[in-house]
């Protein structure tokens, strides 16, 4: 009783120290906290490149920072305070793992805003959350690779068994088999995002089992790296990572942040900023994609773009109905398409997806 | 030229002023690195030292989170400072962490949402116990197979990350968590929660536990039997065994108390600041761990000044990062090079230098 009052002062003291703050500088100060460094190539590389994207917006009437590599945990609780501390007025944190340390600082500084990516905690007024419709760029490259395999084998190297991974494998499967009927998929789980000599790995005992198209949802370009010496195809995963396999590369999918960061950036300047969940996808530019490789035939190039278009125009969705759960049971009936609720929270995977979900 | 001659005994005022020596090294070195970057140099050297416990800005909060980041180092390298001094080289502090944390965090989570007051320190008993338990292993191999503690303890590290991510995506899963991996917020219930003695003061009960271990680490290194035997036998195996030391209760010894103090380290770091079983909770201290145990001399004191700057590099480093923009690889290069000068100047504690004076 007596310890709880006295740490209700020291966080109301912490709050007032935040507010004064944000009172008293005129620049608008952005921070970024990135779980990889930022030449990671695919995940953090993109949302620094929303950070810059902002510098160019507003020029000298913002400033921004951020600290790269940061640890999930208490590491990142202890940087994001430093960075409420030291007057930054919008803290966007760019990991999934950030989500419960982004709402307890939020707790302390109400009057900074936050803006968590990937996550579905809000439980305070300042606290924001953001992700992108991956799983439409999924579908698009799901069905390229259906396609493009000649082992009828796609490998598919994921990263931390969360629903927006799960999602992206469902959705990659069940186009590639509309495309392909013959086509199985192996998945590799990493357990990590930002982890080069495992994903390379990863990539290495899929191309020894017979796959000869890789899919990835991990940051590092290892794999696309793998592929291009074993003469096997990829896809490169959240920036364009054609460099790292000029002939490998069939495409990327491209995590666009900058219109995002740059309108919610504006709306702090505004004073107009609220609290809000935002889930966009190819309509808005929100994922896009790499320039599409030669080596794709122009009638599955032609199919693909028809296939993104219509996902632009909302007529089509990647989960339409039939589709059954793993087990056989019906998850959509036919022509039935999921809402958005249990679409963010989707746990299983779709019939034909060999092995389980890691427990 | 000069040439190095052996000193017959450790210099006393050289191993002293030797830590400060390769501070003073580091950041010569660190200044020119940072002025390479085109950086100022000397705003950056304040920046990591100063400002974390002198801003007015943010000192404030930043003093006691050098103690939270340093708590669990130094309870850690405690641990592993007896063994090392005993030449039992536990390689593997991660993985007790892990276990201590994983052990601790599912004893409390089975009474989940009961309160009761006792289930904190039965959850500091547990961890203890996984953390203890999971260094019997290579303890036991090596007493009875004779295996390599180094290797055992080590690629136990492994599996206990594995078990780790189990875990956090099966057992200890918050069934309220929509399908995320993570366990409940042991942090947020009241009954598990490792809170600050004082608020504001960093002083949880993990840094508590610290401190009082460095005291008995101290007293048994100066005082008692076992720290005897611990220093003869690391020095000389063979007086040690003429003394009456039991080689392979000592390694079940200090294993067990170096497991037991990382499980500790975990269950506190669990239950405080990290608030969860999540994927990778662990966050590198046990191998960080070693080197503070090293940079320490591996005496007591030396480990809680050491764990001190090694928690002031990390909190320092980030603050370089968010208000110069430095790269985070500088920052761990600057780490780095503490590390290489306190190792490379120590030759001054066992060598004399001596000049000669052309051919003779």
């Amino acid at each position: 009783m007596k310890l709880t009052s006295i740490l209700k002062g020291a966080v109301a003291a912490l709050a007032l120290t935040g507010a004064a703050m944000a009172d008293g500088h005129e620049k608008t100060k952005v921070g970024f906290v990135y779980v990889g460094p930022i030449a990671d190539g695919g995940w953090t590389t993109e949302h620094n490149n929303g950070r810059l994207a902002i510098e160019e917006a507003f020029g000298d009437a913002v400033e921004t920072t951020y600290v790269e590599k940061v640890p999930e945990g208490a590491d990142a609780e202890r940087v994001m305070t430093q960075m409420a501390l030291t007057g930054h007025d919008l803290i966007f944190t760019t990991s999934f793992g950030y989500m419960d340390p982004t709402n307890n600082v939020a707790e302390k500084f109400p009057d900074v805003k936050f803006e968590h990516a990937t996550g579905y905690k809000r439980l305070h007024d300042n606290v924001t959350t953001y992700s992108a419709r991956f799983y439409e760029g999924r579908a698009v490259i799901g069905h390229i690779a259906g396609k493009m395999t000649e082992t009828n084998k796609i490998g598919y190297i994921a990263s931390v068994p969360i629903p927006e991974v799960i999602r992206g494998i469902n959705a990659a499967y069940l186009h590639a088999k509309k495309a392909n009927p013959e086509v199985e998929m192996k998945i590799v789980w990493t357990f990590g995002w930002e982890d080069a000599a495992k994903e390379g790995d990863a990539a290495r005992a899929l191309i020894e089992q017979g796959v000869d198209v890789i899919m990835q949802h991990t940051d590092t370009t290892a794999p696309m790296l793998v592929a291009e010496e074993a003469g096997a195809y990829a896809f490169g995963q959240a920036s364009d990572m054609s460099a790292a396999g000029p002939t490998a590369h069939l495409t990327s999918i491209i995590d666009n942040w900058a219109p995002y960061y740059i309108e919610r950036t504006q709306a702090v300047i505004d004073g107009t900023w609220e609290q809000k969940d935002t889930w966009d996808g190819i309509s808005t530019g929100m994922v896009e994609f790499a320039e599409f490789s030669d080596a794709i035939p122009a009638d599955v190039l032609a199919e693909a773009i028809a296939m993104k278009d219509a996902i632009a125009a909302g007529e089509y969705h990647p989960f339409t109905g039939p589709i059954n759960k793993q087990d056989g049971s019906v998850y959509l009936a036919e022509g039935e398409t999921p809402e958005d609720g249990p679409l963010a929270g989707m746990n299983f995977y779709v019939e034909g997806i060999v092995g389980d979900v890691p427990q | 030229m000069f040439s190095l001659e052996k000193r017959k005994t450790p210099s006393k005022a050289w191993s002293l002023a030797t830590p400060i020596l390769a501070v003073a090294l580091t950041m010569i070195a660190g200044a020119i690195m940072f002025s390479l970057l085109g950086k100022p140099p000397l705003e950056a050297l304040r920046t990591i030292f100063i400002d974390p416990i002198f801003s007015e800005q943010f000192g404030a909060y930043s003093r006691p989170q050098l103690l939270v980041k340093a708590g669990p180092l130094i309870l850690i390298a405690i641990g592993l400072s007896l063994g090392f001094r005993a030449g039992i080289w536990n390689i593997g502090a991660e993985g007790q962490y892990i276990m201590g944390a994983i052990f601790g965090a599912a004893a409390g989570l089975a009474l989940y949402p009961l309160e009761a007051w006792w289930i904190f320190p039965m959850m500091v008993i547990v961890g203890c116990l996984g953390g203890l338990l999971w260094a019997m292993i290579p303890a036991i191999l090596r007493t009875h197979f004779n295996t390599n503690e180094i290797l055992v303890s080590l690629l136990l590290v492994y599996v206990a990350e594995e078990i780790l991510k189990a875990m956090a995506t099966g057992a200890l899963r918050n069934p309220d968590g929509g399908g995320f991996p993570g366990s409940r917020n042991l942090s947020k219930w009241v009954s598990s929660q490792n809170t600050e003695i004082i608020a504001n003061s960093g002083m949880h009960w993990g840094v508590v536990t610290a401190f009082i271990t460095v005291i008995f680490a101290y007293v048994l290194l100066s005082r008692h039997m076992l720290g005897f035997h611990i220093q003869l036998a690391g020095q000389s195996p063979r007086a040690a065994k003429f003394a009456g030391v039991n080689p392979k209760a000592l390694v079940i010894t200090c294993m067990g108390i170096a497991g037991g103090l990382a499980g500790l380290a975990g269950l506190f770091e669990v239950t405080g600041p990290a608030g969860q079983i999540s994927t990778d909770f662990n966050s590198g201290y046990g191998f960080t761990a070693i080197i503070v145990a090293f940079l320490g001399r591996l005496h007591p004191v030396g480990i809680v000044l050491a764990g001190l700057l090694m928690a002031l590099t990390y909190i320092g480093g980030e603050l370089a990062q968010l208000m110069l923009g430095l790269p985070a690889a500088s920052i761990q290069a600057f780490q780095g090079m503490l590390l290489f000068f306190l190792l490379a100047v120590d030759v001054l504690t066992n060598y004399r230098i001596r000049m000669n004076k052309g051919a003779k």
